[in-house]
């Protein structure tokens, strides 16, 4: 025995040897670059654009930001946000310059959402308000109807399951005879078992842990989730009808209409017809049978065997359906003359139909297109080889062909042949196909008329506008369906101006179509299998602006609708969703609230879980639309329901949808939302404790953080509940008592974390992923609660939560690792840095990466929200030996987590860090030497995060000494390395300044100007920056030659694809102008305006116009306009543009050139290219606004001139046309603003009463001064208070006092002059100076000259000159 | 001479350019016709001296009279009530800078 236990011992030893040898080959790191691996992961980590400012990822706020004061030399923000075009786009990759590949809804979706296709869209119903009091017809569908089929179903589900489960059981008592053939006889149900198994796993619901996120309200997640939740426990049955898809549910409907009728007292002859074919003329029917049919005509289900046949079923059930489907449609729907019936592989003589006889009857669904067309391509490459094509093939010698073995026969039998080749089977041999070049595969018959492309698949709905001939003969009703139709083909696939008419057709004429005609034609539209989103989104939009005009009359559509639009509310997609909401919300304004309970409580307990999940979903939007008071007393009452659990859930599931949606709106109905749904926390069923747990974890989330007295009533039953629940309940009552914590008062959230925490820590040790992500929620939540003491955490929370959570396994999960590390986070913030580093920081040197990373995140995050203050000189220690550790280990390609662990843990340690530094160092120095790049990228990268500690640490010899390094490596051939590198210089350079910096500038900047030719854009980007940096603070220290020199370089750069380079690069001309002089640099920029790639002479101008602003304008304007004297269209432009940016930047500084420049834009806005005018008016903008009070009007007028009155027509015109936006923008202050013009014989244009100036002027005038010598005096005062009156005539004053004087205006007068105790002289001063007026106030003759304030005058100046003749 | 050649442009554009051209233009012209209808003082190329004025004169006194305070101005400033400065700016627009000048080409 003991030998035999050594042994295994001994092999145990051995395997483990081999087992690290084999782990230690396994982790040699390959060189990525080399042997690529994920190659397009790799540069994740990195900022792809390193911002020059702050402020670079703040979204541009409008374009007039640039009118700022510029705090740097930058180009205006239209122009660097412009791509680069022409050169080098291609390489781009396959991009397509952004454009998206259409892409069919159906490919994205899952199998749940794809049961949106099952819904049938219900046949129209009963609008009771449409009727007043009368009885509806028999023939309308009301409410009661569909309530009653609603009921039939839930029934027949019921019985349903009862057999299978009878069967099951009578299986069960078989199944010792003979399991095998009960397996097989149940077929169905055995399939439908394991997808129900894997529906309820429990890792595939989302929605516990997701509650933070209210951004993802009706997320996918979300919606996939709820559903897993929402499946009933014992359902088999359902399982089994959910298996077979639409056609058995679309023919499901038939039959039970159908049995109805048979049942029904007194049957209808239009019932029959509304489930199968509405009256409307010709066409297939709205709603069911074109959806039916699409499915029921493909072949690979007519060729599976559906339940349908199987089942048992009596004549009476089977008429209906045959009739539906055979019977020939009259008029022209070539849809409904491909029925299911005909087999799409034909006949034994024509075993391949030929497509085009098939494409002729239009009806061909995209499935059979796709089929014919594979199945055609197969046949082309599996027909068998003749032999003339294997001589061809084989070489002549060393081959002997063999006869066949005797014994050989060919396969005939047609079962045993592959069913993907189906050759003739008339011709047992391979006959060569004749080439018909009639048949056309691909193109699709030419659609008539001007209306656009028709795909394929399109024919089923659009076929009937194929066949025009008959355009006469059809009635009206026809004609105007066909009109939608051609209509909505131009919506769905026209060119952009055609879909714009035809959509602006459809809603103005809506109410002429008429809803149902219309809505008829767009809901089948929208359950087509092969919609994409940009059809999709159209026809929504059809559909939005149709309700709007329809208003009321959508009542009776209201259900159909919604069957095509809820699908929207759990769409991936937001803007779906945002779209489904909208329109949800529009149609329950236009329809009412009643009407679209009607609508929707049919659905409230329907079978079908998805149906129930998006109802839910709806019914949360139509309370948000038409506010949650008028649809409570509805809500109470179904989640009261004693008839089915189903709708208590849904009616549950519906607040708590509100919830999502709404968010803290749901405050003022709290208190009766949470009474609505309390009672369901002791509800009999499970699934519906555990919605209603949802829904109140929804709710507090939503009103987080008021109004926990709402709650109040819930919280006793929460509580209990932990206690007697497991699994899932318990899952989502904590959920709920995670979300209701943080609501309380401290004392309360002290006491109820403590009453929980016990099952928390119970739960901490659960297998289930779902429940771990709950638990550390809650944990999370519960943490940061107020009352919740430190101490408490650290002796009751710490041990188990870190002994359980803190494994290996944790990081494997992206969503566990990541609701690791937040919860740790938060546990740190409270009871600080070292309790937590210090448990985990012994891992950072485990063996599993994943793990260390983790760790390192954990680190990261609380060291940077509570520094290191904490951590003591052991623990600081092992830190650094840690972090040091995890950063030589790693071999991920995402080396961020460590880099940013390593930089935050050293910025928060300071100069405590010092005696590492060093160590570090050397592990750096030793990494740029490592073969691997990824590894010396890493070394660089660390160097530019730690830089700044460097230089606190007094370290400037060993950065001196890193630089020469890093200067040494300047030969680096793998661009990112270098990129890093170069950034690594960049962040030394940037500390330690020019001066100190080794090696000097004066070496470092000629080794970087051959780098600038690099065209890797990192290099590029970090490049630039450098030398950037370099030209703005150390240009002295370099040649202006090699200034020069690297000008030239920069002009290359100006065609980088990222607006960050192209940015740096025309401020590096700013810079390197104002150290070397601008005439230089100008002159090579000037030259490069010839250039022919407008990007680059975009990007010229800006820099002429930096330098101008760098070194004053007059410094550059003559070389400038000197330039527009090359009769080049191009350059001219490129000055003319130049002066545009120029004038922008210079902003007041302008007024001094502006008379030096008004001939040269008098020339460009009278030139014939329209580019010159446009560039030269933009460059008027900037001067204009640059100079907006400063007295240089006449200039601007005379510039204004050029444009309103401008001899050539087309120019005036746009003129007029930018004087007509601004005169409906603000007539009245353009009053203001009004040329003056002077009176012609007969005419009068003048507005003399604008000049009139209402003065109250400040005087001080002895008692005894006449009065006339005061009014002189008055003259002069008023000559020097208004300086610009000078050139005016003098003013007359006339006394006005006494007489008449007694008006309004006096004690107006009067008043004011009481107040201010002073003399009040008013007068009329008119611009000829005829008149005057003159006022002396009572004031004034009581003598009391005092001095007086100027009342609220406002002085307009026009300048009178250059009116337009 | 202009008439003539304005014609050939005419012909042109509606032979060569087909329909689209044609309903281009008249689009733009319908969309100023429906500016002016709507906005009463917008101009337009054609817009003369004269007319100009007239709208600038109109709007002038529009605005003087939606403005109480400066109606009030005026009065002080005229020593007149209000609502006679009211009443004389109303008048005046009609025809506010007299009969128009008659047509030279006419």
């Amino acid at each position: 025995m003991a030998s035999t236990d050594s042994e295994i011992a001994n092999t145990q030893e051995e395997r483990k040897k081999m087992e690290q040898q084999l782990a230690s080959l396994t982790s040699v790191t390959f060189d990525v670059d080399l042997y690529g691996g994920g190659s397009d992961t790799r540069f994740d980590g990195y900022e792809r654009s390193i911002a020059v400012n702050e402020d670079d990822d703040v979204p541009d706020a409008g374009e007039s930001e640039v009118a700022r004061k510029l705090a740097s030399y930058t180009a205006p923000k239209s122009v660097l946000k412009e791509m680069p075009r022409g050169v080098g786009e291609d390489d781009n990759g396959g991009d397509l310059g952004g454009f998206k590949k259409p892409q069919k809804i159906i490919d994205r979706e899952d199998d749940y959402r794809r049961r949106r296709l099952n819904r049938m869209i219900s046949p129209d119903r009963n609008d009771a308000f449409a009727m007043g009091d009368k009885t509806p017809d028999v023939s309308v569908r009301t409410y009661a109807d569909v309530m009653k089929e609603e009921a039939l179903k839930r029934e027949k589900e019921e019985t349903l399951r009862e057999i299978a489960k009878k069967k099951k059981e009578e299986e069960e008592l078989k199944g010792k005879g003979g399991p095998e053939r009960g397996s097989r006889d149940d077929g169905a149900a055995a399939a439908a078992a394991p997808s129900q198994k894997r529906r309820n796993r429990w890792d595939q619901n989302q929605e516990l842990d997701g509650g933070a996120k209210k951004a993802k309200t009706l997320s996918s997640a979300a919606a996939a989730a709820s559903s897993d939740w929402d499946m009933p426990d014992s359902t088999p049955g359902i399982g089994r009808w959910d298996a077979t898809p639409t056609p058995g549910r679309a023919a499901d409907a038939t039959p039970s209409i159908s049995r109805r009728n048979r049942w029904d007292e007194t049957p209808t002859p239009g019932r029959v017809a509304d489930a199968d074919a509405t009256p409307a003329a010709g066409g297939a029917t709205p709603g069911a049978t074109p959806s039916g049919m699409t499915w029921d005509a493909t072949p690979k289900l007519a060729g599976t065997a559906t339940p349908t046949p199987k089942r048992q079923r009596s004549r009476w059930d089977e008429t209906p359906a045959t009739m539906g489907s055979a019977t020939p449609m009259p008029g022209a729907t070539p849809a409904a003359a491909y029925t299911p019936g005909v087999t799409p592989v034909g006949g034994v003589d024509m075993a391949t139909p030929t497509p085009g006889a098939i494409n002729l009857r239009g009806a061909i669904t995209p499935e059979q297109y796709n089929l014919l067309r594979w199945e055609k391509d197969i046949e082309e490459r599996n027909r068998p080889l003749t032999d003339e094509e294997l001589d061809a093939m084989f070489p002549q010698e060393g081959y002997k062909i063999l006869d066949p073995p005797a014994s050989y026969v060919p396969i005939r039998t047609p079962a045993r042949k592959l069913l993907a080749t189906p050759t003739p089977l008339g011709t047992p041999l391979y006959q060569i196909p004749e080439e018909n070049r009639g048949q056309q595969f691909d193109v699709p018959k030419e659609a008539p008329g001007g209306l656009p492309f028709m795909k394929p698949e399109d024919y089923q709905y659009f076929g009937a506008l194929l066949n025009e001939d008959e355009e006469e003969k059809l009635t009206p009703e026809e004609q105007k369906e066909r009109k939608i139709m051609k209509l909505l083909l131009k919506v769905k696939n026209g060119t952009p101006p055609q879909r714009k008419t035809a959509l602006r057709q459809l809603t103005d004429k809506a109410r002429e179509f008429g809803a149902g005609p219309l809505f008829n034609r767009i809901l089948p539209l929208l359950m087509q299998p092969t919609l994409e989103d940009q059809e999709r989104h159209l026809l929504v939009k059809v559909i939005d602006r149709v309700l709007y005009k329809l208003d009321e009359l959508v009542r009776p559509f209201v259900h159909k609708i919604l069957v095509v639009i809820e699908p929207l509310l759990i769409d991936e997609d937001y803007y779906a969703r945002v779209e489904g909401r909208e329109i949800i919300s529009n149609l329950s304004k236009a329809a009412g609230l009643a009407t679209m309970i009607a609508a929707m409580r049919p659905d409230i307990d329907n079978i079908d879980e998805y149906v129930r999940n998006t109802t839910a979903r709806a019914f949360s939007v139509v309370a948000s639309a038409l506010g949650i008071p008028a649809l409570l007393p509805f809500l109470k009452a179904v989640c009261q329901s004693k008839k089915s659990w189903q709708a208590r859930h849904t009616g549950i599931k519906i607040v708590q949808q509100i919830a999502i949606l709404i968010g803290c709106a749901v405050l003022p109905h709290l208190r009766s939302l949470v009474e609505i749904i309390e009672h369901g926390l002791n509800d009999e069923n499970q699934k519906v404790r555990t919605i209603t747990a949802l829904s109140l974890a929804a709710l507090a989330e939503a009103s987080a953080p008021y109004g926990i007295e709402s709650f109040d009533s819930v919280l006793k039953p929460l509580w209990k509940g932990i206690r007697s629940h497991r699994g899932k309940v318990l899952a989502a009552f904590l959920k709920a008592i995670g979300f209701i914590i943080p609501l309380m008062d401290a004392i309360y959230a002290s006491y109820y974390t403590k009453e929980v925490m016990f099952i928390l820590i119970r739960e901490f040790q659960s297998p289930d992923e779902e429940m771990k992500k709950i638990v550390l929620k809650v944990v999370k939540q519960c943490v940061s609660t107020e009352g919740v003491e430190a101490d408490y955490i650290r002796s009751d929370i710490l041990p188990e939560f870190f002994r359980n959570f803190w494994v290996r396994r944790m990081a494997l999960d992206r969503r566990n690792y990541k609701q690791l590390v937040e919860t740790t986070v938060e546990i740190a913030n409270k009871v600080g840095v070292a309790d937590i580093v210090g448990r985990i920081v012994e891992d950072l040197k485990d063996e599993s990466e994943p793990y260390r990373r983790m760790v390192m995140e954990t680190i990261e995050k609380v060291v940077a929200n509570l520094g290191a203050s904490d951590i003591d000189a052991r623990l600081e220690e092992l830190l650094i030996d840690g972090i040091l550790y995890a950063f030589q280990e790693q071999t991920s390609d995402d080396a961020n987590v460590m880099l940013n662990g390593f930089g935050a843990v050293v910025n928060s340690l300071g100069q405590r860090v010092k005696p590492y530094l060093p160590q570090i160092c050397g592990t750096i120095k030793w990494r740029l030497n490592n073969k691997s790049a990824k590894v010396r990228q890493q070394a660089a990268d660390l160097i530019s995060r730690i830089a700044v500690i460097m230089t606190q640490c007094h370290e400037e010899q060993l950065m001196g000494h890193l630089g020469v390094v890093l200067y040494e490596y300047l030969g680096e051939e793998y661009p990112e390395v270098l990129g890093s590198i170069l950034g690594a210089l960049k962040a030394i350079v940037n500390v330690i300044g020019m001066t100190k910096m080794t090696p000097p500038i004066k070496d470092l900047l000629p080794r970087l100007t051959p780098i600038l030719k690099n065209r890797h854009e990192k290099v590029q980007e970090n490049c630039i920056d450098l030398v950037g940096r370099i030209a703005d603070r150390g240009a002295e220290f370099v040649p202006a030659r090699e200034w020069m020199r690297i000008c030239f370089e920069l002009l290359e750069m100006l065609k980088a694809h990222k607006k960050g380079i192209r940015r740096a690069t025309v401020n590096t001309f700013g810079y390197i102008a104002k150290a070397i002089g601008p005439q230089d640099v100008l002159a090579t920029l000037l030259n490069n305006l010839k250039v022919q790639e407008r990007q680059n002479r975009v990007c010229t101008t800006v820099a002429i116009a930096i330098v101008a602003e760098t070194c004053s304008p007059f410094t550059v304007l003559p070389a400038l306009m000197n330039e527009y004297r090359v009769p080049e269209l191009n350059v001219q432009n490129g000055v003319l543009k130049s002066l545009s940016f120029l004038f922008e930047y210079i902003g007041e500084m302008g007024k001094d050139y502006i008379y030096a420049v008004t001939p040269l834009l008098e020339d460009a806005l009278m030139d014939r290219d329209l580019v010159h005018r446009q560039t030269a008016a933009s460059a008027v903008k900037h001067m204009a606004l640059g100079v907006a009070g400063l007295g240089c009007e006449d200039a601007l007028v005379h510039l204004l001139n050029y444009g309103l009155f401008h001899p050539a027509r087309k120019v005036r015109e746009v003129y007029w046309k930018i004087y007509n936006s601004l005169y409906i923008g603000a007539q009245d202050t353009l009053v203001a603003a009004y040329p003056i013009l002077e009176d012609e014989e007969n005419n009068i244009f003048r507005r003399p009463e604008l000049a009139i100036l209402l003065f109250n002027c400040s005087v001080t005038v002895s008692f005894s001064c006449s009065l006339f010598s005061f009014i002189v005096d008055m003259v002069e005062l008023f000559r020097a208070a208004v300086n610009s009156f000078d050139d005016q005539p003098f003013f007359v004053l006339k006394n006005y006092v006494g007489d008449g004087a007694s008006s309004s205006s006096v004690s107006m007068l009067n008043d004011s002059m009481r107040v201010s105790n002073s003399i009040s002289l008013c007068c009329i001063i008119c611009e000829d100076g005829k008149v005057v007026k003159f006022l002396e106030s009572e004031g004034a003759r009581r003598g009391a000259w005092t001095k007086g304030i100027v009342l609220g005058v406002e002085m307009t100046i026009w300048a009178s000159k250059g009116a337009p003749k | 001479m202009t008439v003539l050649v304005y014609g050939i442009d005419a012909l042109a554009s509606t032979s060569n350019m087909g329909c689209i051209k044609a309903s281009d233009r008249f689009n733009i012209n319908s969309q100023l016709e429906h500016l002016q209808a709507k906005h009463v003082g917008t101009g337009h190329a054609d817009l003369n001296r004269f007319e100009w004025a007239v709208n600038i004169q109109r709007d002038s006194y529009a605005s003087y009279v939606g403005h109480y305070p400066i109606l009030a101005y005026f009065a002080i400033a005229e020593n007149e009530s209000i609502g006679r400065e009211r009443y004389n700016f109303m008048q005046k627009m009609l025809l506010p800078c007299g009969l128009p000048p008659e047509r030279e080409d006419d």
